[in-house]
């Protein structure tokens, strides 16, 4: 008798923890990375004890534009490489989230469609609400 | 001290932080806010913001884990951290307005009683009730203790008092740092009927989206400093990974004992610096 394999279709739990384990990871190769060039480059960490308190002390507020970002990571700025495996490690939850929307969306499960849009919506809502602050 | 003897010392509390955190289903946020303000002198808005940062890399990195496994709860995750989320953009705006000094005794005393309540004699789970809204949603979960070998199948109660804590929990995360899994744990294991093992889990598993909206904001405020939140964020990430190896294998009973002691240090610590 022949029987006919069928292969089975990956689930969402496997799907989400790959999102999960994937962004975790790359953002953690990212953060390594680029705390390795901020030691090791000229213009970076430093090696002397004023550096600690200027790095650290309550004058660092953290540059934020996008050029800013993307001048330093092409320029393996090792803060700016940082600050991308950081927001890489922020996003992770919010693809995880998406990828939710999408499996339920399959499933014709309308409230856990909406449900999961709700979440993406306060999200969206942080970062307005951030950059108001 | 130079740079890298900072980074090494951060590195290593944090690493601690992460493994314990995974352990019971807290963000590690609990004990790493206390060493960078109160050792190494960092301020209390750096020292949340790098906190925050390190509460999704623990969360999600053990929720991976939990989530492959099938312990987590994933539909009833999904619903409180509506909750949770809403919950933490609050925070996070409050932190801007208000003085957390009250907030700090606030909370000694919330983690005073839960210490309390998960110390008494076994069977002060409150009884379970007909839950229409858990039932509607599909709610009720199971999943395969490795180390009792068999499956634990269990309904949930109380959703309406689940979304209640969980929105607390999410403005503890916003305006403290913390995951907040010290206040949904009791909760969804005494009131709402989980197994505590599928508890830790499923708050892993909300806290990652609820920090990262916490974070979101701290970070467009231009809060997170590279050099602080670095040496956190991977320090509880490869904790946490050592602890969601362990998780699995562990029985109950220990991951509550571990569960209590983190609970009462935090309690005592956020007492004494809401007094000073």
């Amino acid at each position: 008798m022949r029987v006919r394999l069928q292969r089975k279709p990956a689930q969402t739990e496997d799907t989400i923890s790959s999102v999960l384990r994937i962004g975790v990871s790359t953002s953690l190769v990212l953060i390594t990375a680029g705390t390795a060039l901020s030691f090791l480059r000229p213009g970076g960490y430093g090696w002397d004890r004023a550096d600690t308190g200027r790095l650290s002390g309550p004058g660092g507020t953290f540059p934020r534009s996008l050029s800013w970002l993307a001048h330093g990571v092409i320029h393996l700025d090792g803060q700016a490489v940082i600050v991308l495996g950081l927001i890489l490690l922020i996003a992770t939850p919010v693809i995880r989230v998406a990828v939710s929307t999408a499996a339920f969306h399959r499933e014709r499960d309308r409230a856990f469609v909406a449900i999961t849009l709700t979440v993406l919506a306060l999200l969206a809502l942080s970062l307005v609400l951030g950059k108001a602050g | 001290m130079t740079p890298l003897t900072f980074t090494l010392i951060v590195w290593g509390i944090s690493y601690a932080a992460g493994l314990l955190g995974s352990l019971v289903g807290v963000g590690g946020g609990i004990i790493v806010v206390p060493a960078l303000t109160l050792l190494l002198g960092v301020s209390i808005q750096k020292a949340i913001a790098a906190s925050i940062i390190s509460v999704i890399a623990t969360s999600s990195g053990a929720a991976s884990s939990y989530v492959s496994e099938r312990i987590t709860n994933m539909r009833l995750g999904m619903v409180l951290e509506v909750a949770t989320v809403a919950g933490a953009l609050t925070g996070a705006y409050l932190a801007t307005v208000v003085s957390g000094r009250w907030l700090f005794v606030t909370f000694a005393l919330v983690l005073g009683y839960t210490v309390w309540s998960m110390l008494r004699p076994r069977g002060s789970r409150i009884e379970a009730v007909p839950d229409p809204l858990a039932d509607r949603l599909r709610l009720h979960g199971s999943y395969v203790d490795r180390s009792l070998g068999q499956r634990v199948d269990y309904r949930v109660s109380r959703t309406k008092l689940g979304l209640a804590v969980s929105y607390v929990a999410g403005v503890a995360s916003g305006l403290l740092g913390i995951g907040g899994g010290v206040l949904k744990v009791p909760v969804m294991n005494l009131a709402m009927g989980l197994p505590i093992k599928a508890c830790t889990a499923t708050s892993n598993f909300m806290i990652g989206v609820t920090a990262a909206t916490s974070a979101a904001v701290y970070f467009m405020r231009g809060e997170v400093l590279p050099f602080i939140a670095a040496p956190v964020a991977v320090g509880v990430l490869l904790g946490a990974r050592s602890g969601a190896r362990l998780m699995g294998g562990l029985k109950s009973r220990y991951i509550r004992m571990i569960f209590v002691a983190v609970l009462a240090v935090s309690a005592a610590q956020m007492l004494l610096k809401g007094l000073r």
